[in-house]
This record gives structure tokens, sequence and C-alpha cells, in this order.
């Protein structure tokens, strides 16, 4: 996953040249480095390149690069037959690196744009033959929409800016531009012609998904991969933007219920369903979001510690928290508890079980902690447009989310009357509507518009326009009657009974394979 | 939801429909998009998609925005209900010109909507014929929706809540209720004294038990898994 989200401008403005780093110079492990990865790369063999990738470069990191950059790509490229190709890649690791560790300039910024325009050219003219590891090509998808948001919210501080920095900004006023970065991605999409590889996989015509997207027949699983993951990508940047539907739009091709190549990589797999089930709240479809929060929570709880020593542990356990926390707001609001599995109810409780409590009061208490639960969990909303350099100039790096912010506790306002409604209709089974107005304080006509609401809001719209209750207590009025209807929890017996036959029968089959001697 | 397009498309909606597939993130779209939002008010055709994409672009160049075409766009959006199309308008339109007042105002009717106060929201679209009656078929389609909330709340609603939900009364009201039992299956009934009572036609949403019956079944993919074993 990309350099930590947390990372703030402003502070240190580490020099490349200074503290005595010199980018000419390439350590002996260095030179090892490039020469092996080069080697493996051109071998097709995507194990070795794994390996090298996720341990090997974060070793020398580690070792070697704590606070300085990697030896600059002109002093590699030597070693490596100055490959283009190879060169790019070095370079796109290079910035990442430095985007984790330091403070990136504007200039290096601008670089790193330019780095990811070659390489994505590269890639879409279709003359990468090489074979490389999921990890990797969902680290530059993840990380190219990265350092997008990061740039935006840097261009929007625009109160600190040098003279100097504002020439550039105007003078390279396509780097990191909103068009570009869309476009870059769309492009990974169609050229690869991944939504169609999906569809005929579904028709048995062709394999993707059962290869992990990689190409054993001697081709390159680049372009395919990287257009799958752009759609990723798409959906992340339109969470970015606010636009949930078109986001939503561009996940569409994957099938989200199954197993996939998004998730063969723990990173895309959890910035899936973080951005899938976030635009499904924002769109009032809680019953979607806690489904996929709810399993997706479940899966790391059971595989977290497979990651303690990846580089992006410490990114899985912050989504995972804010998931938490998506989670929490969305069953304050659609309390249908019994689509949580129990581990993660029991994590649920712990963390946010005094506070969901009080959300429940839709008091100005209720509604400071919506705003801290979904101001710590929301994405960091960008403004995509430049700043006007004639005005004063003023920060406005803040302006997308407080806008999103104020939409939602909106929202949360129009049903901050549903929880009283809710909590009597649970114990009557039919009530008539002066005495449920009597006991909530309203007239009967208000009454009438608190239950058309309840109605309203819990029912979700999809994006075909049908109707789904998500109504975790449910009811009619028939005249001046309201009958309840509680939905039971539907007890999925038939399911749970195959699923212990097949169990059954791997435990016979593991039996009859012992011999006694 | 908007009008369903039942005669043949615009050339304009191909064109759109069109660019959109092909390069949704292209600025030069722009004026075509904005023609097709008049298109779509004048023919009474709706196309979200198109219209985010134009919000979109304004987005990224907020300095080609036009706000009669925004508020057009949300007031279609009105008439989209219950879908959530309002909200999402508003979440790519900035603070500052939701700010201004025919947008306050919309953002008003919206609110009375999403709440279910249609006393109030008929009084407050009588004060700002201005903005909403630029838009054929405004009424009609806020009526449809008042007909859905009403019908996935009520299995017998009395004719005075309808009336008010819809804002019909008297001879009309009665010309409307005459259209709906021929069309749509509604039934007149003498109340308990209270005037009319008119049952609405039963669905999965005001006979909730209707639902129950798919709960506990078993999809075939799943019984799939055991057909080795029984083999």
């Amino acid at each position: 996953m990309a350099a930590s989200y947390e990372y703030e401008d402003g502070g240190f403005q580490q020099q490349p040249d200074s503290a005595g780093y010199d980018p000419n110079f390439v350590p002996d492990s260095v030179k090892s480095f490039v020469v092996h990865l080069y080697r493996h790369i051109r071998e097709k063999n995507v194990y070795e390149i794994h390996q090298m990738y996720e341990s090997s470069f974060q070793t020398l990191s580690e070792r070697m690069f704590k606070e300085t950059p990697w030896p600059s790509v002109d002093a590699v490229a030597p070693y490596v037959d100055n490959d283009h190709v190879f060169c790019l890649l070095y370079r796109e690791m290079w910035f990442r690196h430095l985007y984790a560790r330091l403070s990136p300039t504007l200039k290096q910024r601008i670089d790193s744009w330019d780095n990811y325009c070659s390489l994505f050219q590269v890639v879409l003219h279709g003359v990468v033959n090489m074979q490389l590891p999921n990890q990797w090509l969902w680290d530059m998808v993840d990380e190219f929409v990265y350092q997008f948001q990061a740039f935006c919210q840097y261009r929007a501080k625009m109160k600190n800016k040098t003279a100097e920095e504002i020439a550039l900004l105007k003078q390279y006023d396509q780097a990191w531009n909103v068009y570009g970065v869309l476009n870059f991605l769309q492009a990974l999409v169609e050229k690869s012609t991944i939504i169609q590889i999906l569809e005929r996989e579904k028709e048995g015509l062709e394999e993707f998904t059962a290869t992990d997207g990689y190409d054993y027949s001697g081709g390159s699983n680049v372009l395919k991969v990287l257009g799958y993951f752009s759609m990723i990508g798409l959906l992340r940047v339109h969470c970015l933007l606010g636009d949930y539907h078109t986001g939503l739009k561009c996940l569409r091709p994957i099938d989200i219920t199954q197993q996939g190549v998004y998730t063969s990589v723990i990173g895309s797999h959890i910035t899936t369903i973080y951005h899938y089930g976030f635009a499904n709240l924002m769109l009032r479809r809680y019953v979607d979001a806690i489904q996929e929060f709810n399993k997706i929570l479940l899966y790391i709880y059971k595989t977290k510690q497979y990651h303690q020593k990846s580089p992006q542990y410490e990114q899985i356990l912050k989504k995972n928290e804010q998931m938490y926390a998506l989670l929490a707001i969305s069953l304050s609001l659609c309390p249908q508890v019994k689509l949580v599995e129990e581990t993660v109810n029991s994590q649920l409780r712990e963390k946010y079980g005094e506070k969901m409590a009080r959300m429940q009061r839709y008091d100005d208490e209720a509604f400071a902690l919506y705003d801290e639960l979904f101001s710590y969990a929301c994405p960091k909303f960008i403004t995509p447009s430049a700043p006007s350099f004639e005005e004063p100039l003023v920060n406005y790096n803040q302006d997308a989310y407080r806008l999103q912010l104020k939409l939602f506790l909106y929202e949360v306002k129009q049903q901050q009357l549903l929880a009283g409604v809710r909590t009597f209709l649970k114990v009557y089974s039919t009530i008539s509507l002066g005495k449920l107005a009597n006991y909530m304080e309203v007239d009967e006509p208000t009454l009438r518009t608190i239950l058309m609401t309840y109605k309203h809001k819990t029912h979700a719209v999809d994006s075909d326009g049908k109707i789904t209750s998500n109504a975790d207590v449910d009811f009619y009025i028939d005249e001046d009657m309201i009958r309840v209807v509680e939905s039971k929890p539907a007890k999925k017996y038939g399911d749970y009974f195959l699923r212990q036959i097949v169990k059954l029968e791997g435990i016979m089959t593991d039996i009859d394979r012992i011999k006694l001697e | 939801m908007g009008k369903e397009e039942t005669t043949q498309k615009s050339q304009l909606a191909v064109t759109v429909e069109q660019l959109i597939a092909v390069n949704p993130y292209n600025p030069d779209i722009l004026p075509d998009l904005e023609n097709y939002v008049n298109e779509q008010v004048s023919t009474q055709t709706y196309n979200l998609d198109a219209n985010l994409c134009l919000l979109r672009l304004y987005q990224f160049e907020p300095e080609r925005m036009s706000t009669p075409i925004v508020a057009r766009i949300l007031v279609k959006a009105l008439m989209a209900m219950p879908a959530p199309d309002f909200s999402l308008c508003l979440f790519l339109i900035p603070e500052r010109v939701q700010m201004e007042e025919q947008f306050k105002t919309l953002i008003v009717l919206s609110h009375y909507l999403e709440t279910a106060r249609f006393r109030q929201f008929w009084d407050e679209a009588a004060k700002s014929r201005h903005i909403v009656e630029v838009v054929p078929g405004f009424e009609q389609a806020i009526q449809a929706y008042a007909v859905h909330v009403l019908s996935i709340t009520y299995q017998k609603v009395p004719r005075a809540i309808l009336a008010e939900a819809i804002n019909i009364e008297g001879l009309s009201l009665d010309k409307f209720l005459e259209h709906q039992v021929s069309n749509n299956g509604w039934v007149i009934e003498k109340g308990q004294g209270k005037g009319q009572l008119i049952t609405l036609p039963c669905t999965e949403f005001n006979h909730p038990e209707l639902k129950k019956n798919t709960a506990d079944s078993v999809q075939l993919e799943h019984v799939t898994r055991i057909f080795p074993i029984l083999g």
C-alpha cells in the first residue's frame, strides 16, 4: 500500500543533496540488488521478483536509506544495460520510497508525475513484455492515486507557498492534473480490455481470475492487471471527489461477492471494500455497506497475523480501525446487528459500544460523535481544480472534506427521530397512531411524517432503481392502526447443512486415506 | 423515478451517451452535456450519468459553471426521488455555490421531501414557482414520489392524508382517484365516518409478510457444491 496517508507537508524539507547524500554513489548492495532484479525481470521469474520487491527493497531501505533517497536512476542505469523500462520502474520505486520516508519537494512531485506518464505510456503502447507480481502492480496504481491526492492537498495549502513554488505550479499546470489522472486510469482499463476479459471469463472463454491474472503462456500480465487495478483506482478517485455513484459504476465489472484478483493483494482488497462500503454508506445503502465491512473485518481479524512483517501492516491496521468506525456509523443508522458476525460484533462493541449507545440519542453530543467518527474514517477528500493565483492566497484543502461532512450530518439530522420510533415499534405488535403520538409527544400529523420518513429512509434504491427494504423493524399503517412486523433473523439452515455435508465428506475422505499399520 | 423514455432517443441523447461511454473525462464535451440538460427538461427525459458527468466537469473547471444549468439538474434530481440523486448532485457542488438563494430553496424542498413533510413542501414550492416550474412535469413527478411513500407505508390511507401529500383536492382528486382505480388497482371504500379510505395496491413493503417466502430458500449454486458428493 502507498506511503503513509498521515503524511503532512511543511515540516522538514529534506534536500536530497544535504546530509551527505550523494545521488551518484551506488553501494555494492544496491548494485547487486538492481542487477539481480533486472535479471529476474528478464527471466520472468515472478517468485524471485516478488521476493526482492517485497523484502530486499524494504530491508535495504531500512538499513541504508532511512533518511535519504535511493541512488539516482542515472547512477544505477549502467548496471542494467540502461534498460528504459527498468529505469522507469526503478524511478517509480525511488519516488515511492521518497514519499514514504521524506518530504517531497514540488519539483520532485512534478518529476514523479512525469515518470508515471512515461511508465504508463510505455505500458499502454504495449512494449512491456514482463511478468510482474500483482503486489507491485497494485502498488503502482495505489501510489499513483495517493500521490495525486497528496498533490491536491499540497496545492490547496496556498497560504505559505513561496513565489518560486507558485511560479512552478503555474508553469507545470499539467502535472497531476485531474483529467490526466483520470484519463490514464481510464486508458489502462480500456487498452487492457479487462472488462471484456472478465465478461469472457464468465462464459468460460478466458482465464484471468484462476491464474491470478498471470500469463503462463509467455505473454505479459502488466497491462491486463494494471487495467484491472485501475478500476479500483477509479473507484477511489471518484470517492475522493465525492462522486460515489460513478465510483461504484467503475467497480461494477468486478464481482465483489466472489474472490478475485482484487483479493490476491491485501492492500487492494481493503481499498476496494473500504471505498465500496463508504460509497454505499453515503448512498444510504446501509445493508450493502454493513455486509461488506463485516466480511472484510472478519477476514482481517483472521489473517492479520500473517501480515505483521509486511510494509503494509500499519496501513492494514489503520484501515481496519477506520472501517470499524464506518461500521459503527452504519449500524447506528440501520441497526441490522444480525448481519454482523459474532467476532466482528464483539470487536465493535469493545471499540465503539459506548459511543454507539450515545449515538442513538440524537442530541448534540450524538451529532458530535457522528462528526468525530466520520471525520476519522472518511477518505481524504480533494478539491481537484487549480487555485486562482490572482485572488488572495487562501488554504482550501479542507473545503471538500467540510462539504461531505456537512451533507452527511444533514442526512443524520433527517433521521434523528427514527431511533425513537424504532424503540416503540419494537415493543408493540399493533398500536394506534393516536396512542403512539401521545407516547412520542408529537401530534398525529407529525407522527405520520415521521413514520413515512422511517419508511423512506429504510428503503434503499439501487442503481437500477430497484427498491429494497433495509428495515430491522417494519410496519404498515391500516387506516389509523400501526401494525408491526419484526423481521426475524432468517436462519439459514439450508446453507449450514450444505456446508456441514461438504465438511463431513472431506473428513471421511481424509479418514479413508489413513492406512492403519 | 424520472419518466422512462419510451419514444426513440433523440440524436443528441445518442451522441452524448456515446461521448460519455468513449471518453467521460473530456472537457470538450461540456457544451454538449449542457445542451443535453436542456433537452432533458424540454422532452421530460432524464439521464443521471450524463448530469453527474457535467457536474464533475464543473468541479474540475469551476469558472465554466453555469448556475442555471445546475439548478435544472437539481430540479430534475428532486423529480427522481426516492432515488438519492439530489444528494449525489450536492456532493459535487461547491459549498459557496450552494449558498446561492435558489439552491438554498431547492435544498429546503429536498429536505421536506426526504422527511415526508408534504404540506410544507407544497407551500414552499408554491412560493418558488420561478425555480421549479421551468421544468415541465415537476408536479407529477413529486406526486408520484408522494404516492410511492404512501404506498410503502399504508395499506389503507384516509383520503385527507392522500390529498395533502399530493396536493390535489375536491373534483380533481376524484378524477385522480378514478384514474388510479381503473389503472393501478386502487380501491376506494367508506372509512369509519371520516370520509373515504383508499386501499393501496399490495406490495412487499406494505405487506412485509410477502417478502418472507424467499428468506429460507437455498440458492442453486450452493446446492451444486454437494452434487459431487451425491453423485
